[in-house]
């Protein structure tokens, strides 16, 4: 197996079959299917029935495993650093395109995230001279993760890469990790999640976060499968204004989509900073302070439109909940 | 007042404590019933949560934990009457202890068992509980509570045992005639062939002696890592050192607050007022009030040393306790549950078994409400630029409430049928040290005494020597811990 795909856990499971964002073969599924008949024959317990469909499920598929996709062959050498930084003075909450925060959206579209989940969430935050300034808030992928330190059963981990995942197939739900995140980036699903007709098939991968199953948590995990892939996460795409730079410390360059920077001294001429950075958490996400002037924003112009689940719109009766309670 | 020969307050004794074992009444089938249909709503409430996930709760992202994760931390502090009081009254030999440590003990063991189970009905995942052990990962602060609760429950049921062997074999010995052929074999086998041999009362003794110093420390880290689940965060009342010595603290309080209750309960129903006498009471309410102080002092070191500074997020914090939504809950704990019942214990007036009392269910419910604005408050201080969020427990967990509190009466309830209440060797045997070894009054003549053989002790004095436990208040022994 590739290095830089190996995960830091106790048992080595194969998780770099991620490529097959949205697919699931015709004999994985048939594969699944009748190593769960089996288990319910033989052992009769939903317990088998789930140990055995993971079991099969860990097994390298026929297009996963021993061989590479091609954009991560030209890369194979390498362990990524994967970073963002966002530019504040780009950002003005999606106020101009009248719209919701498209990077929120553009997540939410990516990954089925069902309401209230955002795991890029725009927080409007206040200036020390009255108006405000958008914060977009992802997961902010510390290198310090308060939550993987208090998960009981290592559900959730740090890659190599420096990317905190989460296994929904191992997490108990005892939201540690919710009470340890000093960023309030972690989010459970209270009930069974909503989930459209054309992901029906997806297949479950930490590394893509969905499905989302009932009773675990989950949260930003960067989109380091898409980069692999040479796209950006889906925020940065969605971005309207090009505010979202993401890249790579080792490679030491980072995009928006539009320019390409040297990521080290683009961190030091734009006097970034961290979020919390005393807590000492070290955060892979950078901001540069802003509050959206460089799209001409006037900071006195307070509120942006509500978020958005665009494709909640076609399940009827789906349940959903609110994260505040 | 009357004195017994020592033969005699045996015989007493035990028809006193094996009662219990042998009678039962209408009554008690009635309060089991009912102890059974609210076990049973809480478990249909609970089945509810299984099936449509943690959505039936109040609980969501931003407040995580609620009512399950309060009970927790209530139950885990109430277990600590038993074993702690208990091994440190008989590490101190406080001879007045024997007469309440079996019971003490008794509530260790269930609040541990209800406490338990908390945690793991508020999972959003019990179907994998599994993977605690499969995956368990040592550096989790929950961890550290699965050990030490087991740790704790395994040493508590020995601690409850080991004094139970010579009651399990009195109970083979009288009454196993006059009761099912199950229950006899249940006395016989757990008596493990205990005869009182001299040689046996020896181990039994060492035995004890070591467990009672050992579940000091384990009662201690219990509470400790309890603590740890919150102070390991980075959030703002919780990122507190003082925590774990806090959180101690605060379980012996609740603890005794429930043994004064429970001792109540099972003295009045039992008829026990010869062997838990008013003193008992005293004492307790003595220990309550000298706990009041040390939780203020906590509270004050907290609230001096954050408050003066300020920092991040404690103006909130201090608003949302002492104005916010938590202030009705706070100002009960501040006044209800340390001002009063330190007052109580001080003004003579109500320095009555009436008054512990009163204290003590003021105590219960301000530690229940304690714990409440530490996980609530805790978790609803915002950690960014959101306005604060609400919790209000569902129906599903005022009913899983209900069914955790039916539990632990129902058990407690069973203990009472099954096991001895008082620990009839101990209290007799501290009965007969007390007419032997005797402070002498000046007033008093010189009582003839002569060492007498430990196996003779059976052996009647002729006369008191020294006036019941209890009737002397102002005496120079036995008093006030």
């Amino acid at each position: 197996m590739d290095e830089r795909n190996k995960v830091d856990r106790g048992k080595p499971r194969d998780r770099d079959n991620v490529r097959q964002r949205d697919a699931l073969s015709r004999r994985q599924f048939l594969k699944v299917a009748g190593a769960g008949a089996v288990g319910i024959a033989v052992a009769g317990s939903g317990l088998a029935v789930v140990t055995a469909a993971a079991r099969a499920a860990d097994k390298p598929g026929p297009t996963g495993g021993d061989h590479l996709h091609p954009a991560d062959a030209t890369t194979s050498t390498r362990l990524r650093r994967w970073a963002m930084v966002i530019d504040l003075r780009s950002c003005d909450g999606c106020q101009s395109q009248g719209t919701p925060p498209q990077c929120t959206t553009a997540c939410i579209q990516g990954h089925f995230a069902p309401e209230p989940i955002e795991w890029i969430q725009i927080y409007e935050h206040e200036l020390p001279g009255g108006g405000t300034q958008f914060i977009p808030t992802p997961c902010q992928q510390c290198q310090n993760p308060p939550c993987v330190n208090v998960c009981p059963v290592g559900a959730t981990w740090s890659t190599p890469e420096g990317v905190v995942l989460i296994d929904a197939d191992r997490c108990i739900g005892c939201r540690m990790c919710m009470a340890a995140c000093p960023y309030d980036r972690r989010f459970f699903t209270w009930t069974d999640p909503p989930k459209p007709p054309e992901a029906a098939f997806a297949q479950y991968h930490p590394e893509r976060n969905f499905p989302l199953r009932k009773g675990v948590t989950s949260k930003c995990v960067f989109c380091p499968d898409l980069a692999r892939a040479g796209r950006l996460p889906y925020c940065a795409q969605g971005c309207p204004n090009q505010a979202i730079y993401y890249g790579d410390l080792e490679e030491d360059l980072a995009t928006n989509g539009k320019d390409v920077v040297a990521l080290s001294k683009f961190l030091s001429e734009n006097q970034t900073y961290r979020l919390k950075e005393d807590l000492g958490t070290k955060p892979r996400v950078f901001y540069i302070p802003g509050h959206g002037q460089a799209v001409g924003r006037d900071p006195f112009k307070h509120g942006r439109k509500p978020t958005e689940w665009p494709w909640m719109k076609n399940l009827e009766g789906a349940k959903t909940w609110t994260r505040s309670g | 007042m009357d004195t017994l020969r020592i033969s005699d307050y045996r015989k007493r004794l035990e028809e006193r404590a094996l009662h219990p074992l042998l009678h039962t009444s209408k009554g008690y089938y009635l309060l089991v019933g009912f102890l059974l249909l609210v076990i049973g709503w809480g478990a249909f409430a609970y089945s509810n949560q299984l099936r449509q996930g943690l959505i039936v709760t109040g609980m969501r992202d931003r407040i995580s934990w609620g009512l399950y994760i309060t009970m927790f931390v209530f139950f885990i502090g109430i277990s600590h009457a038993g074993t702690l009081i208990s091994a440190i009254l008989r590490v101190t030999k406080a001879g007045w202890r024997t007469p309440i440590t079996r019971m003490a003990e008794f509530i260790t063991v269930v609040a541990l068992m209800v406490g338990g189970l908390m945690p793991m009905i508020d999972l959003g995942r019990p179907d994998r509980i599994q993977n605690l052990v499969l995956f368990g990962r040592w550096q989790s602060p929950l961890l550290w509570d699965v050990f030490a609760i087991t740790t704790y429950l395994t040493g508590s049921i020995i601690y409850l045992y080991l004094p139970l062997i010579p009651d399990f074999a009195l109970c083979r010995d009288r009454i196993a005639g006059k009761v099912s052929p199950l229950k006899r074999m249940f006395y016989r086998v757990l008596s493990l062939g205990w005869r009182d041999t001299p040689a046996q009362k020896k181990y039994l003794a060492i035995a004890m002696g070591m467990m009672a110093i050992l579940i000091i420390p384990v009662a201690v880290s219990v509470h400790t890592v309890v603590s740890w689940i919150f102070a390991m965060t980075l959030r703002e009342p919780w990122n507190n050192p003082m925590f774990g010595a806090y959180f101690v603290a605060g379980a012996i309080f609740s603890g005794m607050a429930t043994l004064i209750l429970l001792m109540a309960i099972l003295r009045k129903v039992y008829h026990l007022h010869d062997y838990i006498k008013d003193q008992h009471f005293l004492n307790l309410g003595y220990m309550l009030a000298g706990f009041t102080l040390i939780m203020g002092y906590f509270n004050a070191s907290e609230y001096i040393t954050s408050g003066y500074k300020m920092a991040g997020e404690a103006p909130f914090h201090f608003n949302q306790m002492f104005n916010g939504p938590l202030a009705p809950m706070y100002w009960f704990y501040a006044i209800g549950g340390l001002v009063v019942p330190g007052l109580i214990m001080l003004i003579p007036i109500t320095r009555t078994v009436t008054g512990v009392l009163v204290a003590a269910v003021l105590v219960n419910i301000a530690m229940f409400l304690e714990r409440y604005f530490i996980v609530v408050g805790g978790l609803r201080v915002p950690l960014m630029a959101y306005p604060p969020s609400s919790y209000a427990p569902s129906w599903v967990e005022w009913s899983v409430m209900a069914g955790a509190f039916a539990g632990f009466s129902l058990i407690i309830t069973v203990f009472v049928k099954v096991f001895p209440l008082l620990a009839v060797w101990e209290v007799a045997e501290h009965y007969e040290e007390e007419r032997i070894k005797v402070p002498r009054k000046e007033t008093e003549p010189e009582p003839a005494l002569e060492p007498v053989p430990a196996a003779r002790r059976e052996v009647s004095r002729p006369r008191a020597l020294r006036p019941e436990f209890g009737h002397n208040p102002g005496g120079d022994h036995g008093g006030a811990a």
